[in-house]
């Protein structure tokens, strides 16, 4: 294992992280306080409860699985597209590396990003909700799990993305609808019948299920399942990610 | 001993069909330097990026060090430094930065050390905070250098490494190759500029659609370089070379009238004077005279042109 090519490919990454880490930090305080504002406030003086959990608490897993998500699409599928785009990929093409150790160095620097995010929101919104985590550790695992699961998602989508339309096509079209239809910010059992059963084909709702149930021990699909899929998830992206080092596919002619 | 780079029988046709290597073959030695001489879209690039790892083989072996590029390709690319044809650098990073990025890569702890030497000796070292866009495009070319050779590599590939910049910086590169060179690295560079060949290359390849028309020692092609044509144009032609300069190495060009003497610029004599005391003995004229040299530039287009037809 070429343990100081992770690290390098890991600090590299984690360098454009702290030269904007302003931005990185405002913008989630920003935008998690306007979720706030509209659903919490607006919505939630509608809705008081959901299951026994008021509405504002009720949206928090959910509000940070949607950022967690995005955020870690997006710096996972940049931070391999970007070298692409400039020409920099053949240095790591070149390197005795292989694509464990290339996968770690991104993804874990992808995934520490949103991490990081999804624990400011975690912060933001306990300055607007009484928040109690049922089981944090489990929470962590999930939030965890889904950084790296998306990350590794997201690398998926800087590779194969031809441009930068593209990149932003994913997420844009197949991804922002899954975790607004995922129960972010309502509980399934709150929609039709037919529509229940839909939904149990969005893979999001298990993660936000999972994540839901770490905080208010109280979920959609039971947590054994969202476990499941979630590592399920993970492996599926780590097979692509395999087969594309092993045939080159739009990394190597 | 076994050459330091074994290249047989490599292809690479890529996924439009064009076949960008036809079988290549070629042995490197250590510390010799190589000039790899080409037109545009020769394969010059695409053999590099094949030994590299950039680009996957369609057919064939290469080895580096005696390691297999594809199935030993640890071993293989941690003995090569690449310097690439283009300026690939992601511009928001610290030169330092960039330049010890490289040598993680290559599974090697940080040595400062070698980072302030290699920089000092690219006059690169006042620039080592600086961003990379904040930098010329010819120091751009040495940030590139740096990062090649930050992890000690045996070989190195230098794609056009002096394509557009300026003398000085060709010059301060000609001089790290020279260092190079008594470290024994292998270097094998890629060129436009045959004088480039010609000042540091041990020995010279030709290659042109992606195949190898020649590898010859330079000194050699120096020496058929060396090979020098006086023209000397007559005021009335003649129908054949006048019986007393039979003796002398000439030939009757442009219908008669002129001869062409060639001669060897590095031989103690030419002859010139000889020629020309029994040339005016002989009663004959003189309109004109100039003279023309083989250069490898002219060897290469002709090469090239020979491959063409």
């Amino acid at each position: 294992m070429n343990t100081y090519a992770i690290w390098s490919i890991y600090r590299y990454e984690m360098a454009r992280f702290f030269r904007t880490i302003l931005q990185s930090f405002i913008s989630p305080v920003i935008s998690t306080s306007l979720y706030f504002v509209v659903f919490g406030t607006a919505i939630g003086s509608r809705i008081q409860e959901v299951e026994g959990v008021s509405y504002g608490a009720f949206i928090v897993p959910g509000l940070i699985m949607l950022s967690v998500i995005m955020q870690s699409i997006s710096n996972a599928s940049f931070a391999i597209y970007f070298p692409k785009f400039i020409g920099t990929i053949y240095e790591v093409l070149s390197a005795p590396v292989n694509f464990i150790e290339v996968v770690i160095g991104y993804v874990g620097a992808a995934a520490t990003k949103s991490l990081f995010i999804g624990l400011v929101i975690l912060g933001t919104a306990s300055l607007f909700v009484d928040l109690s985590i049922a089981h944090p550790l489990a929470m962590l695992a999930f939030l965890v799990l889904t950084c790296v699961s998306f990350a590794l998602m997201g690398f998926i989508i800087g590779i194969w993305a031809k441009n930068f339309e593209q990149l932003q096509l994913v997420p844009m079209l197949i991804v922002t609808p899954l975790v607004f239809l995922g129960g972010s910010f309502y509980s399934i059992s709150m929609l039709p019948p037919v529509w229940q059963t839909i939904t149990l084909f969005n893979p999001v709702v298990y993660l936000i299920s999972g994540f839901r149930w770490a905080f208010f021990e109280q979920s959609d699909v039971s947590v054994a399942l969202s476990l499941l899929a979630i590592t399920g998830f993970t492996a599926l992206c780590v097979g692509i990610i395999w087969l594309i080092f092993r045939t080159g596919w739009r990394l190597r002619d | 001993m076994a050459p330091i780079l074994q290249v047989k029988n490599l292809k690479k046709t890529y996924e439009g069909g064009f076949e960008a290597l036809k079988g290549v073959n070629l042995d490197i030695e250590e510390g010799e330097i190589l000039a790899l001489l080409g037109p545009n879209g020769a394969g010059k690039t695409t053999l590099i990026s094949t030994l590299c790892g950039i680009t996957i083989p369609t057919s064939g072996q290469a080895t580096v060090g005696g390691y297999d590029v594809q199935h030993d390709y640890r071993a293989a690319r941690g003995m090569i430094g690449l310097v690439p044809q283009d300026i690939s650098l992601e511009p928001f990073e610290k030169v330092k930065n960039t330049v010890g990025l490289t040598r993680g890569l290559f599974g090697k702890r940080r040595d400062d050390a070698l980072m302030e030497r290699l920089l000092k000796q690219l006059s690169l070292w006042d620039k080592r905070d600086s961003k990379v866009n904040e930098l010329s495009g010819g120091m751009k070319r040495r940030v590139l250098i740096a990062k090649a050779l930050i992890h000690e590599p045996r070989v190195l590939f230098l794609d056009e490494p002096t394509a557009g910049v300026d003398v000085e910086l060709r010059k301060d590169m000609w001089e790290v190759v020279a260092d190079l060179k008594k470290q024994g690295v292998t270097i094998i560079l890629t060129t436009h500029y045959i004088e480039e060949a010609e000042a540091i290359a041990d020995r010279v390849a030709v290659i042109s659609h992606g195949e190898i028309l020649l590898i010859e020692d330079k000194d050699k092609l120096m020496s058929r370089m060396g090979r020098k044509q006086l023209k000397i144009e007559l005021r009335e032609p003649v129908s054949e070379v006048p019986d007393a300069l039979k003796g002398y190495d000439l030939e009757l060009a442009d219908d008669g009238a002129a001869l062409v003497y060639t001669y060897d610029t590095h031989a103690d004599r030419t002859g010139i004077t000889r020629l020309l005391a029994d040339l005016s003995a002989a009663g004959i004229v003189m309109r004109d005279l100039s003279t023309r040299q083989d250069s490898l530039e002219q060897i290469f287009v002709s090469l090239v042109k020979e491959d063409a037809a």
